[in-house]
């Protein structure tokens, strides 16, 4: 990696702490990823961002920044990057995956927090995401009520927080709702960036994003093959990265991947055995560098073969039907898309397990894992209703808890493990 | 053929030897500070063709002595099914987790559930609290069942339990009806996780915990259900995993 100590220091962050967490992020990295055995050759790109993600990605927004280009930094995947790609800015994805500064975290935040918002305090509070440093607007969107009082705390940190509602149910004024956020936020975008959005972007950035999650739709789908031809660490990886590279880039390297993993799913070849169990995680999702559980769950004689989370299916399975021919139309169709997202923060959520059973079935797994982050009240409130279903389903399901810390991960590895046995005797 | 099972957990280990689908060998010690050197110690002294690991320190000993591994929750169903085959549910309280596990009309693992993270109602829990009131194990039991009430105890954790504990005894709480209320508390918390995973029927309990005969008493008012305990309940496990070295 090249020298990146200025681009650094001119973003403020605080080299020595920011010199141990990229230390810990390779040794992580090298250890859980490239100990992987039989991995796509596609997934060196990959490996490269991840060499680089706070090296050559960041030099990139700092580019595009001089540039004139506005970076958008959000925590959520009710934030239409669209909307940013047709000011012609940068959108990156925040939420953050490390125990990182827990303590400087808890000087703001009750303790009983839930680890993601946790982490992007204790990032925010230790000057070491230059995602976030990089930012000229960050958007805190009214989700959970975690994350909602903690953007009132996070406000006076940040240079510009811009907050956007959310509604709660799927009624048709809850849509109303969602799209006057939507045309507000518009306006802001607007405002930092001094361009206007025309008919003509807004398709340009639909077009852009939808081509984004066609290639990681296509991946899941090609998941569905026994033998798995790419491990659920490596996939869950890429839906990550989905949040903060270059929308085009990611589009052709994944679809690249694709073309590859056909090729070996032709050939019967794959990361396990033919017949290893498959599991397909529900829940919280997990940001970079979360990696805990499908590491524990991979190193356990099963493979990941999907995603139900907002990393993962729920931010990606649907596609914005480029229809209309003013903004105002766009946008109806930007609202129709968004608000098909079965969060657990509506109520009801029924979609939700409705597409977990669907993703069960087409995915061929033998069984469910509904992975929630301590604390986090809308998922675990909703884990019970959720596997009480999928039990009377004929779906195994397990239920577990946890957070970033490793502690728990002997108790959490003879869960798994003891799920595993459950479902061979089947 | 003689196949072996060593549990590894984190009071004690156990090494149980079937043969001819008998239990021909059992033993049990407390583990030590270096639970891999104790286990090779203990299976020099004996002769199997088969070994299988389990407990919380199966990984550790997987690589050194070449044995395939079991989850506990396996081993105890697989252990609990050689000494009875009519329950339908197994609670093992151990050194530092419980389980509560339903079991299918075949007699297969169905649901379970563990306690969390910490060490909160388990073996380690009752050895804690017995010292703070000044009995051994045996007698920490026997004072709970002589008492006509029970002091209420709150909490769970060891940490929180300990100060609550002193401050009943220092308000001029009878130290058995503390005893009582203690022994309530990890009951009440056990059969929690049981309905949880909708166990029913004759329940079979084992671990360590299981040989503390209040605990079995009030379990078995408290789930009114049946509550079958082998001879010795610390043996499951590798029983378990001796079983399924055979297999």
């Amino acid at each position: 990696m090249a020298d990146y100590t200025e681009m650094w220091k001119s973003l403020g962050l605080d080299l020595e702490s920011h010199d141990a967490l990229l230390a810990g992020l390779g040794k992580a990295y090298t250890d859980i990823f490239l100990s992987q055995k039989n991995r796509p050759e596609g997934m060196k790109y990959f490996d490269f961002v991840m060499s680089e993600v706070h090296g050559l990605r960041i030099k990139e927004l700092v580019d595009a920044k001089a540039k004139g280009k506005k970076i958008i930094g959000s925590y959520c995947v009710f934030v239409p990057e669209e909307l940013v790609l047709a000011v012609d800015g940068v959108a990156v994805g925040l939420c953050a995956g490390a125990e990182f500064n827990f303590e400087g975290a808890e000087t703001l935040l009750p303790r009983n927090t839930c680890s993601l918002i946790k982490s992007a305090f204790g990032f925010k509070l230790g000057h070491v995401c230059p995602y976030l440093e990089s930012c000229d607007v960050v958007v805190g969107e009214n989700t959970c009520d975690g994350k909602k009082k903690a953007y009132e705390i996070l406000g006076p940190l940040v240079k510009d927080l811009y907050i956007m509602d959310l509604p709660q149910t799927k009624t048709p004024k809850s849509k109303e709702l969602l799209k006057e956020e939507y045309r507000k936020f518009i306006g802001k975008l607007e405002s930092v960036s001094g361009k206007k959005i025309t008919v003509e972007s807004l398709k340009k950035g639909i077009e852009a994003v939808n081509a984004k999650r066609k290639a990681v739709k296509r991946l899941a789908a090609l998941r569905a093959a026994d033998p798995a031809p790419i491990s659920g660490l490596d996939s869950l990886l890429i839906n990550q990265v989905f949040f903060h590279d270059d929308p085009a880039r990611f589009t052709e390297s994944v679809n690249k991947l694709c073309d590859e993993l056909e090729v070996r799913i032709k050939n019967n070849v794959g990361v396990a055995p033919k017949g290893t169990t498959r599991l397909v995680i529900s829940g919280c999702p997990m940001a970079v560098p979360n990696w805990k559980l499908p590491y524990l769950v991979e190193t356990s004689n099963a493979v990941i073969v999907g995603e139900e989370s907002c990393v993962g299916e729920r931010g990606t399975r649907w596609l914005t039907e480029i229809k209309g021919n003013t903004v105002d139309e766009l946008l109806d169709a930007i609202t129709e898309r968004y608000f098909n997202i079965d969060c657990a923060i509506f109520t009801p959520n029924p979609s939700r397990v409705e597409y977990v059973k669907e993703m069960t079935k087409k995915l061929h797994a033998d069984g469910v894992i509904h992975y929630s982050l301590q604390f986090c009240q809308p998922y675990i409130m909703e884990s019970g209703p959720v596997e009480k279903e999928l039990e009377k389903s004929g779906i195994p399901t397990l239920r577990l808890e946890t957070d970033y810390s490793q502690e728990d991960a002997g108790q959490l590895k003879t869960r798994i493990e003891a799920f595993g046995e459950r479902l061979k005797k089947r | 053929m003689r196949s072996a099972g060593i549990d590894i957990g984190s009071r004690t280990i156990k090494i149980a030897v079937i043969e001819d689908g008998k239990l021909v060998y059992f033993f049990k010690t407390v583990t030590s500070h270096n639970p891999l050197e104790l286990a090779r110690d203990l299976l020099a002294d004996i002769e199997f063709d088969r070994i299988v690991a389990t407990g919380y320190g199966r990984h550790l000993v997987k690589g050194h002595l070449d044995c395939p591994v079991i989850s506990e929750i396996t081993a105890f169903v697989l252990g609990s099914r050689y000494f009875d085959v009519t329950c339908s549910s197994i609670l093992d309280i151990g050194g530092q987790d419980t389980k509560a596990i339903s079991l299918n009309s075949n007699g297969d693992l169905c649901k379970f559930e563990m306690n969390d993270r910490c060490a909160a109602g388990t073996g380690r829990f009752l050895e804690v609290m017995a010292t703070v009131l000044g009995f051994t194990l045996e007698e920490f039991s026997a004072a709970a069942l002589s008492a006509k009430k029970a002091e209420k105890i709150n909490n769970m954790c060891t940490v929180f339990a300990e100060s609550e504990v002193v401050s009943l005894i220092s308000n001029g709480a009878d130290r058995n009806e503390v005893a009582l209320g203690i022994h309530k508390a990890i009951v009440s918390r056990s059969a929690g996780l049981l309905k949880k995973v909708d166990s029913d029927g004759k329940v079979f309990f084992a671990g360590g915990v299981a040989l503390n005969r209040c605990v079995r008493i009030l379990l078995e008012k408290e789930l009114n259900r049946p509550v079958f305990v082998p001879a010795d309940p610390q043996v499951v496990g590798a029983v378990g995993a001796a079983l399924s070295a055979r297999d």
